[in-house]
């Protein structure tokens, strides 16, 4: 005989084995070799929560009392995921968009990340789920009493159920609440599920395929046995059969275990077409032995045994102890998985709607205030999970173990299936709103607590038997008069129908608000525009203050690589990027994975202590119109960059056109240079030829004839340099030298004195640059552009400022500057602005200024608005040492 | 001709992926349909003793066909978008 004691240490080293599983996938997934653990099988077991304790002894239950109508809750389901392309893609679309936490945040995100509907949600989730994970502690009391009978006393059973839940609490807060995640994925609870998914299924084939080849002889007995079964009698009631089909379906989306697996942990969009036909595939092995189990169990134990167990008791009726031990584990498994990822689930979402709203709401300075608010949230998701687990294990111990598993389960799902309209509405209908969406919640769930919840609790009460103070209208189970019922189908209908119609009229009768419309469009259109929502416009906060914000929430190494890689990717280094719209969205998104959509907006709200939307955004979520005015401001984007383009292209040809000119004037030019002093220079010395002048003339006009001979050189010496510049073939002759000095000598040899311009120095700034380049390059420009000033200042008392600015030198006079037509050319060649030619310069002095200066690595450049002609030259760089 | 082809079979394969999407849309409508069939059935009245067994039966069929018809959509629905706009291809003229 199977020992008591035995059990109790296979049960203790299974749950030994889950936590090293468990360990194991945390610690391969922490070393990012995570592949394995994120394939669509694992995703696809892990939707096997669903199948709870319920599933793996109410089944046969429900078979023995209502024949076949157990299917129902595997059929709503199936059909789900078979058309995963149509809701459950959108949904996991959506969630990876908005970084969705749970449903009580995707219903919050969706109508403008209203914190008022994730309470709602969160409320009747935690009040749904509660009879739930009771039914689960219920089970597992159950079934340790089958083999505890005689071992253990009453109260030694009853403290069963304390020490599973306390057990599961510290499972789930070990690795659930591990870490922080942004993505909110729990890899070791993931394959801990997956483990105990297999084992159940194969717990459960394991009893039927002993039942149907063992016990009974074959499958063509079990079907002969099944009709000559009391389950034969059973009738398929239309209403319940569609409305149970219906109900599941609807639980199946919103319970918020489901929820968690099939959209929170999902971690590739594609896992769905996998699961779209696996999972319904695990649900038809879980059920295929569920009636044969039944039927043999009816005949085989004796009348008044609890068919809800015969999974355990009918292997220990025909002894074979090592089946019953693993059905044993199988339904062990079953509960705990459910228990973990529901107790997950509602701490994500109690501590993100309620606890950070108020702990926020509470510390005035919010976000900014000192403290770590990443422990906060650790903090609070242990205390929900271990207050959720309490709550079941209370309402397990309040309701006692009277109720049937099938129908405390059936209770659960009318209740949560009350977010089904507003989830779908807002899915689907950009008119749903958040109005709309809070009143159907609030009915229907209050109609579910009416006509469901109380007379459960308080079945014979006269509340229930006569109606609240008599009125027999109000009855809770016959509502306006609907006599003879089903009492969950009767739930289903009242509580669905009103809570649509409630949801309807009130999107319809209200207008949203803008961050609604934006959400809505961003939830709706998900396929359209994968992009975040556009939230943050006004008011730009310090970026600093949101690295320390987000260093308390989401731990200093993950903000600090988030907001280096956001910096790297706007092209700046270091840990501070630009606050642009698509950076605070994205950093709200992130946000939103670890806090929740709501608080994450309040938090960067405070931040940036604005308005949430401006009209751009308000432009944006205007819907058809929105998306046609993005087009055309697209097209006036592209057409003023045409503009743009063009203007250029004119300016260039303008440019192009100036030059080609200038080069046509150009042989003209250096003809004409040329000639002048050779007209001069010819006729001079014929005049010396003929003998006709005295000496002394001739004197004067040797003199001349030299003048004009050095005029020609200097030209073919200015000449000759431009185009040995503009060639490259020049050699520099690097020296250290002092800016002072240079600029002394520069003017010293422009031979101007203080009469022809007043230079305005400030030595002692000069002194403290010291130049390492070629020095008698750069002192041919400043010869240049002081002579220049010399030249052609037209003041009364020409003045040149010469002033240091860091690696730069502005050279400034007070005459009244170059016409602005003109600032383009002065560098080309022969670009004399004015025909002073008496000035003796070919106009090629600036263009071979700026050749130099580009040679040495420097620049010359005209500096506008400085009152007259003012020239910078930006000396050359790593080449002006700023001497200390 | 043969130069021809792979603009044909372009649009070919976005057709074809176009329907195979309406298909996935349509097969939980057509397994709710076959679902709720048992329904129409008529009471224990006639033929009571097989009922049961045989409802099972054909409820466990439809289930299998389900999965069968999902599994076979997975691959195609799995496929990202063909682009019909995609005219890269030479088109047919002739």
């Amino acid at each position: 005989m199977l020992t008591f004691n035995l059990l109790v240490a296979v049960a203790l080293g299974y749950v030994a084995l889950l936590f090293l599983v468990a360990f194991m996938a945390e610690r391969r997934a922490a070393r990012g070799r995570d592949g394995w653990l994120r394939s669509p099988l694992i995703y696809t077991l892990s939707l096997s929560i669903y199948c709870t304790a319920w599933t793996f002894y109410g089944a046969v239950g429900y078979a023995a009392r209502s024949g076949l109508e157990f299917l129902v809750i595997y059929l709503g389901p199936t059909l789900v995921l078979v058309g995963w392309w149509a809701i459950l893609r959108k949904l996991v679309r959506v969630g990876r968009a908005q970084r969705i936490t749970s449903v009580a945040d995707l219903i919050s995100s969706r109508f403008g990340k209203s914190n008022t509907l994730g309470v709602i949600v969160t409320l009747i989730a935690v009040i749904a789920t509660t009879p739930y994970i009771a039914l689960q502690l219920q089970s597992v009391t159950l079934s340790v009493r089958v083999f505890a009978e005689g071992a253990w006393s009453t109260a030694e059973l009853e403290a069963t159920a304390f020490w599973v839940a306390a057990g599961l609490a510290l499972f789930t807060i070990l690795f659930g609440t591990r870490n922080l995640d942004v993505n909110e994925r729990h890899h070791g609870v993931v394959m801990a599920i997956a483990v105990e998914a297999v084992v159940k299924l194969f717990a459960l084939l394991a009893v039927g395929i002993f039942v149907v080849w063992s016990v009974a002889d074959g499958p063509a007995d079990v079907m002969a046995k099944i009709d000559a079964s009391p389950l034969s009698s059973w009738e398929i009631g239309a209403g319940r059969w569609a409305g149970l089909i219906f109900l599941s379906a609807a639980a199946f989306i919103c319970l918020p275990r489901m929820f968690h697996v099939l959209v929170v942990e999902n971690a590739d969009e594609r896992h769905l077409a996998t699961a779209g036909w696996a999972f319904p595939l695990y649900l038809g092995a879980m059920s295929l032995f569920v009636v044969p189990i039944a039927v043999v169990g009816l005949e085989v134990m004796p009348v008044g045994a609890n068919p809800d167990l015969f999974v355990l008791t009918l292997p220990l009726a025909l002894e074979a102890e090592g089946l019953a031990l693993l059905s044993f584990l199988g339904g062990l498994s079953s509960a705990t998985s459910m228990v973990i990822v529901a107790s997950i689930a509602l701490s994500i979402m109690v501590s993100n709607h309620i606890v950070m709203p108020i702990w926020l709401s509470a510390g005035s300075g919010g976000a900014t205030m000192s403290g770590d608010v990443r422990r906060i949230v650790i903090l609070s998701r242990r205390f929900a999970i271990a207050g959720v687990l309490a709550l079941g294990w209370l309402y397990f111990r309040l309701s006692g173990a009277g109720t049937s598993l099938a129908a405390i389960g059936l209770i659960s799902f009318v209740g949560i299936a009350q977010v089904l309209p507003s989830l779908l509405g807002g899915l689907y209908w950009r008119g749903a709103t958040r109005i709309g969406a809070g009143a159907g919640l609030i009915v229907g769930f209050a109609i579910w607590a009416y006509t469901l919840f109380v007379p459960a609790l308080a079945g014979g009460s006269n509340l229930v038997v006569l109606g609240p103070a008599g009125i027999g209208w109000l009855r809770p189970q016959e509502l306006f008069g609907f006599e003879g019922m089903d009492p969950v189908l009767h739930a289903v209908l009242w509580s669905m129908l009103l809570n649509t119609l409630a949801f309807f009229v009130g999107s319809v009768l209200t207008f949203p608000t803008p961050l609604e419309r934006l959400q809505g469009a961003q939830v709706v259109h998900v396929f359209d525009h994968t992009t975040g929502p556009r939230g943050w416009r006004h008011g730009v906060p310090e970026v600093e203050d949101l690295l320390i914000m987000a260093q308390r929430i989401l731990g200093a190494a993950e903000a600090q690589a988030l907001f280096q890689a956001e910096a790297e990717r706007q092209g700046s280094t270091g840990y501070l990027p630009e606050v642009t719209p698509e950076f605070l969205d994205h950093f709200e998104r992130e946000l939103a994975g670890s806090v929740g959509a709501a608080t994450a907006h309040a938090m960067v709200g405070q931040m940036i202590g604005g308005t949430a939307v401006s009209v751009e955004d308000l432009i944006a979520v205007a819907d058809e119109t929105a998306q046609m005015m993005e087009y055309s401001s697209r097209l006036e984007a592209q057409s003023a960059e045409l503009t743009r383009t063009a203007r250029q292209l004119r300016d260039a040809n303008e440019k192009l056109t100036a030059l080609s000119i200038q080069k046509d004037a150009f042989l003209s030019q250096v003809s004409h240079e040329l000639r002048t002093p050779m007209t001069s220079i010819r006729s001079f010395s014929e005049l010396m030829r003929d003998g006709a002048a005295g000496p002394e003339e001739q004197a004067r006009f040797a003199g001349i004839i030299q003048d004009e001979a050095v005029r020609l050189t200097r030209l073919l010496d200015d000449i000759l340099d431009l185009s040995v510049m503009e060639n490259g073939q020049v050699s520099l002759n690097i020296s250290t030298g002092n800016l002072a000095d240079l600029i002394d000598r520069a003017i010293a040899a422009t031979g101007l004195g203080p009469e022809d311009l007043r230079i305005v120095r400030d030595r002692e700034a000069e002194r403290a640059v010291t130049l390492e380049t070629d020095l008698d390059r750069l002192s041919q420009v400043f010869i240049n552009v002081i002579s220049n000033a010399g030249k052609y200042c037209d003041a009364e008392a020409p003045e040149l400022r010469i002033e240091v600015r860091g690696g730069a030198v502005d050279l400034i006079d007070n005459g009244s500057g170059i016409p602005k037509d003109s600032r383009r050319v002065i560098f080309e060649k022969f670009s004399r602005l004015s025909d002073q030619s008496a000035a003796g310069g070919a106009g090629l002095g600036l263009a071979i200024c700026r050749e130099i200066m580009e040679k040495l690595g420097g620049s010359i450049s005209y500096l506008p608005g400085q009152g007259g002609a003012a020239f910078r030259i930006g000396l050359p760089e790593r080449r002006a040492l700023a001497a200390q | 001709m043969t130069v021809q082809r792979p603009g044909i079979f372009l649009a070919k394969a976005s057709y074809r992926q176009r329907r195979m999407r309406d298909a996935a849309r349509m097969l939980p409508v057509i397994g709710a349909a076959l679902l709720l069939l048992p329904m129409a059935w008529s009471g224990p009245a006639e033929g009571a003793a097989q009922r049961t067994s045989v409802a099972g039966l054909y409820l466990f069929a439809v289930w299998i066909g389900l999965v069968a018809a999902a599994a076979l959509l997975a691959r195609p629905l799995q496929r990202p978008d063909v682009m019909p706009e995609d005219r890269e291809a030479p088109v047919d003229e002739g």
